[in-house]
């Protein structure tokens, strides 16, 4: 009981703290308000880019085309070859007739001159469709593919795909350090705003510490008020990500550019960015308080 | 029965000043003790080490059973929650009124409120402050707000007074309004140590009195036996 009524005193007195040096706190506050925001756009960033490597990524096929003249021995021994390979996910095949019929099927122009073509005199190859586990492998795995015996080409889009993954990379890489820089400063911001808070209640610590409060019970008010800072800049950003993400959403029908590229939907996404967001407020508002208690509060 | 035992106490303190040399002294419970003696003599470093703001350097010192140089900084709480201090520049709270000056002790320690208002209310009575429990700081008179310093530090009920010069800002017939304030919290039971430079004070109160001299108690006065030596032992 006793311990709540310290507690529940101290909350209180850390949320008075905010407003008595509200120039201070809007300082620190706006600067976890922009530090968030920017958080937010990398997490959405970064998802929608994941959601969409990945999609990508299950979709990246090596089209394995076997010679001509392969017959049926020929065809099981370079599955047999394939089914031996480490990065080898999905292996099915596509037969030069089934290949036929769907082009057929596709295009009038294709039916007319496809319709008396059979097994032998077809120019077109039977394939193996080979999808791979690891798409960074993707070139290591073609080049096994295309020594097997039986094997005439494989295509797998050679060269775009890994550009693209190592893109994405590249664009993670550079979110995450901004994230990381701009948390930095905010807890920086912090530790001044709660210094000089330490500072201006340099009495009422004094006269604390004289009639026995415990250290922990004056540490404690400012570890709340870097706490307080942290939740309240993580509004807007919360508001923005709930309403813009699903703005945005609307307005682009859930795709960018075409329907290969499909955004994350906004539920429950944006409710798990949101307390991603105010979680990170929280650590940072109380690791910049705590390291300015750390510093400048000498008990 | 002892309430402080300082036994072959001597603080040095960094830049080399030997403010307490091998001090022994024993107050027992319910005593009124001051501690005079010229600038520079100790004074104020012997009862900073009874609060445990300094520590000594070497010797002993137990207060109300405490052994106050082996406490830990984490554990200073503890002594702090029996004793009382009151300076000479009073350490009020400005924003605060009267009342909520003299409850913030006791709301640091999780008092329930109830109990606080009692409490404040009561001890503002015994220092005869209770019609301004709702004025500031700054709407006090300086003998008014070292009352208001008192009653923060006895509201507590501490077994012990520590009294750093509360008469130094005050003219001689306010001084003597504390002193009566004293008087009375001392006679509930309270042991009161009080540093002063105001001889007259001493004079006209007659309590046990220790002189200090460059860290070394010179002379210690039984009650009543107060002679004024100024002139011959110190400036």
């Amino acid at each position: 009981m006793k311990a709540i009524r310290i507690l529940s005193r101290n909350i209180r007195d850390s949320f008075k703290s905010v407003f008595r040096n509200f120039s201070l706190s809007l300082a620190s506050i706006s600067c976890i308000t922009i530090t968030l925001v920017v958080v937010a756009l990398s997490i959405v960033l970064s998802f929608n880019v994941n959601n969409f490597t990945d999609m990508v990524e299950k979709d990246v096929t090596i089209v394995t085309f076997l010679k001509v003249d392969i017959d049926e021995a020929g065809r099981e021994a370079v599955l047999t070859e394939l089914k031996k390979l480490d990065n080898i996910e999905k292996i099915s095949f596509e037969s030069k007739m089934a290949i036929a019929d769907e082009m057929m099927e596709a295009n009038e122009t294709y039916k007319n001159i496809m319709s008396d073509w059979n097994e032998e005199t077809s120019p077109l190859q039977d394939t193996y469709l080979v999808k791979v586990k690891d798409i960074e492998q993707i070139e290591a795995t073609a080049n096994q593919i295309k020594k097997i015996n039986g094997v005439d080409i494989i295509k797998y889009g050679e060269g775009m795909v890994e550009k693209l993954v190592s893109t994405f990379d590249l664009i993670h890489k550079i979110c995450y350090g901004i994230v990381a820089a701009l948390i930095l400063v905010t807890a920086f911001l912090i530790t001044n705003t709660i210094k000089i808070t330490i500072f201006s209640r340099k009495r009422e610590i004094e006269i604390m510490r004289l009639v026995g409060a415990s250290n922990l019970n004056i540490k404690i008010p400012f570890i709340f008020e870097g706490l307080f800072l942290g939740i309240l800049g993580s509004i807007i950003p919360i508001a923005a990500t709930i309403y813009g993400y699903a703005a945005i959403y609307d307005r682009m029908g859930g795709q960018v550019f075409s329907s290969i590229i499909k955004l994350v939907k906004p539920t429950p996404f944006v409710y798990e960015i949101s307390v991603i967001l105010v979680g990170i407020g929280m650590i940072v508002g109380m690791f910049g308080s705590w390291q300015a208690v750390r510093k400048y509060l000498k008990i | 029965m002892n309430l402080i035992v300082m036994q072959g106490v001597n603080k040095r303190y960094k830049n080399g000043v030997n403010a307490i040399q091998d001090l022994n002294l024993t107050i027992e419970k319910g005593d009124f003790v001051f501690v005079i003696g010229s600038t520079g003599c100790g004074k104020s470093t012997l009862i900073k080490m009874l609060y445990r703001e300094e520590k000594p350097t070497k010797g002993k010192i137990v207060v109300g059973g405490l052994d106050v140089a082996k406490l830990r900084n984490s554990k200073v709480y503890k002594l702090r929650r029996k004793i009382g201090v009151v300076f000479q520049d009073f350490k009020l709270l400005p924003k605060s009124t009267v009342f909520e000056n003299v409850a913030f002790a006791l709301e640091v320690l999780g008092l329930p409120k109830d109990e606080i208002y009692h409490k404040v209310i009561k001890v503002l009575e015994l220092v005869g402050l209770k019609h301004k429990a709702k004025n500031y700081p700054n709407q006090l008179s300086g003998g008014e707000q070292q009352r208001v310093a008192i009653a923060r530090a006895i509201v507590n009920g501490p077994k012990l007074l520590i009294c750093d010069e509360p008469t130094g800002n005050l003219d001689e017939n306010t001084s003597m309004e504390i002193m009566t304030v004293l008087e009375a919290i001392n006679k509930l039971g309270t042991t009161i140590i009080m540093v002063t430079h105001d001889r007259t004070i001493v004079k006209k109160m007659q309590k046990r009195t220790i002189l200090l001299d460059s860290g070394r108690i010179l002379k210690d006065y039984k009650k009543g036996k107060y002679v004024d030596e100024s002139n011959k032992n110190t400036k």
